[in-house]
């Protein structure tokens, strides 16, 4: 593993990003819209206070997978990933690359969102708002490292953004945002149990009701998960293939 | 130099001077045998040229080499070290026939980081920039580039650092005829440069340019020499009728054991 090469790779992806400024614009603004939304809905009533905190930990995750499973597809198919893995690169340089490079576009995005959330629309919570920004750093690590791993078992980008319905989608409905995890049907909340999401939601529920948040438990299963992800996602960049 | 040198079983050319040195090579990709017990020396700081028909393994031969190939069985040994050796890897450069850089960025953005990943020096962008032409557009987009502009930056990035050996998979298609000349020209100037340059052709006239040939058809090798040897041995006029006789002798060899 070389610092260099995991720089200039987290350098080079946030290159390609600035020659893209529709997708930057819309990284940066749809959650802070989208929160806006959630607020009008509510009519900035109480439960705006008790799911939107839930969105924090929603939108970076599934933004970063999006963009990072497209990204790292783009690379094995145009053939850089296997110019890149010939040259000195180590897998590790080009995973780590890649979770610098938008593990900072979501400080950023979950920075302006949070900053919409809690100092324009009022959103209540216990705890103090800078730890939903931190939770919200390690929700988009956790998508840029599920997004790294998806990536191959997609050979187009159709396929890859297929993923989305497949394996964000149930995560969603069962993170505890629709039905507390606790009432879910047994089995639901024992799947619910497994899924990293669910502990993303969790530690930013925990920010909104308690004034002293114990998020560590919670953020401890989700880094967790994320480099078990990358670990998987290492198995499958390979220096020779067929 | 005896460039004449014929090769023959049980060659004994010293691992020293070898870029490259394959023995028993077998590579199957999916249900095909693509290379089967193949041998091929390179001596070091020579210009050779691959060619052979589409489909006869001449990529998989270069991947093999390059050692991003998974192979079957066999050895092959690049400087002295194991194909895909770590130590390797800013010592070969390679450019595959598809131009592997990122359309998103300029042309230089794309060299400077292939340079950081290789720790070679900043001064070596312009430098090759200037040495496949492409001044006047270093900081376009290369997804804005022809065709024939982006396998130019891909190359590019193969002369980044100071490679030993380099492995060429048709970098001269799509390009017109004054810059493949030019390109010929700047590949001779490698070599002249102490370096070991590898490239696969499909275009037979570009053997002319070649020190040595090495004929690849369906996988095995035709010949390997220099081209007046070929015309000589085949007493034909041009490296295409030599190829095309040589196939012929073949064919009749194997029906007449």
């Amino acid at each position: 593993m070389s610092l260099r090469i995991t720089l200039a790779t987290a350098a080079r992806v946030l290159a390609q990003l600035r020659h893209d400024p529709r997708t930057i614009v819309m990284m940066l603004a749809v959650p802070s819209l989208l929160i806006s939304l959630l607020w009008w809905v509510y009519d900035g009533g109480r439960l705006f206070d008790v799911v939107g905190p839930a969105l924090l930990a929603i939108f970076p995750f599934l933004v970063m997978f999006l963009v990072t499973s497209i990204a790292t597809l783009r690379e094995r198919t145009s053939g850089t990933l296997e110019r890149l893995l010939a040259m000195p690169t180590g897998k590790l340089d080009f995973l780590l690359g890649y979770a610098v490079a938008f593990g900072s576009v979501a400080l950023v995005q979950a920075g302006a969102t949070a900053a919409v959330a809690v100092g324009l629309l009022d959103m209540q919570t216990a705890g103090p708002a800078w730890i939903l920004v931190v939770v919200a750093v390690f929700d988009a690590l956790l998508g840029v490292a599920l997004g790294l791993f998806v990536s191959a078992f997609a050979s187009t980008e159709f396929q890859v953004v297929q993923f989305m319905p497949a394996l964000i989608l149930p995560q969603f409905l069962l993170c505890g945002l629709l039905v507390p995890r606790d009432e879910l049907p047994d089995v639901l909340g024992a799947v619910s149990d497994v899924l990293p999401l669910s502990y993303a939601v969790d530690a930013m529920r925990d920010v909104q009701a308690a004034t002293d948040p114990a998020v560590a438990g919670d953020v401890l299963v989700v880094v967790g998960f994320s480099v078990a992800l990358l670990a998987l996602g290492a198995a499958t960049l390979r220096r020779r293939t067929p | 130099m005896n460039l004449s040198a014929g090769r023959s079983p049980g060659d004994t050319s010293r691992a020293a001077d070898a870029a490259v040195r394959a023995r028993g090579l077998r590579v199957v990709r999916g249900a095909r045998t693509v290379l089967d017990d193949f041998d091929l020396d390179v001596r070091q700081g020579t210009l050779t040229g691959l060619l052979g028909p589409s489909g006869s393994g001449k990529s998989t031969l270069m991947r093999a080499i390059v050692g991003v190939q998974r192979v079957a069985g066999g050895a092959v040994d690049v400087l002295g070290r194991p194909a895909g050796a770590k130590v390797l890897r800013d010592r070969v450069g390679y450019v595959t026939q598809e131009p592997a850089v990122y359309g998103d960025l300029t042309i230089r953005q794309n060299l400077r980081y292939f340079a950081r990943v290789l720790g070679a020096p900043r001064s070596d962008v312009d430098r090759v920039i200037d040495q496949v032409q492409l001044g006047s557009h270093a900081d376009h987009l290369v997804s804005r580039l022809s065709g024939g502009q982006r396998s130019r930056v891909s190359l590019a990035t193969a002369l980044l650092g100071t490679p030993e050996l380099i492995v060429l998979d048709e970098p001269t298609v799509g390009l017109d005829p004054v810059l493949r000349v030019e390109l010929w020209g700047l590949f001779h100037r490698i070599v002249e440069a102490g370096a070991t340059l590898l490239v696969s052709s499909h275009v037979m006239d570009e053997a002319e340019r070649c020190e040595r040939l090495v004929l690849l058809r369906e996988g095995s090798l035709l010949a390997d020499d220099t081209l007046p040897n070929l015309l000589e041995r085949t007493g034909t006029g041009d490296a295409e009728q030599a190829f095309l006789k040589l196939i012929e002798q073949a064919d009749n060899g194997m029906r007449t054991p």
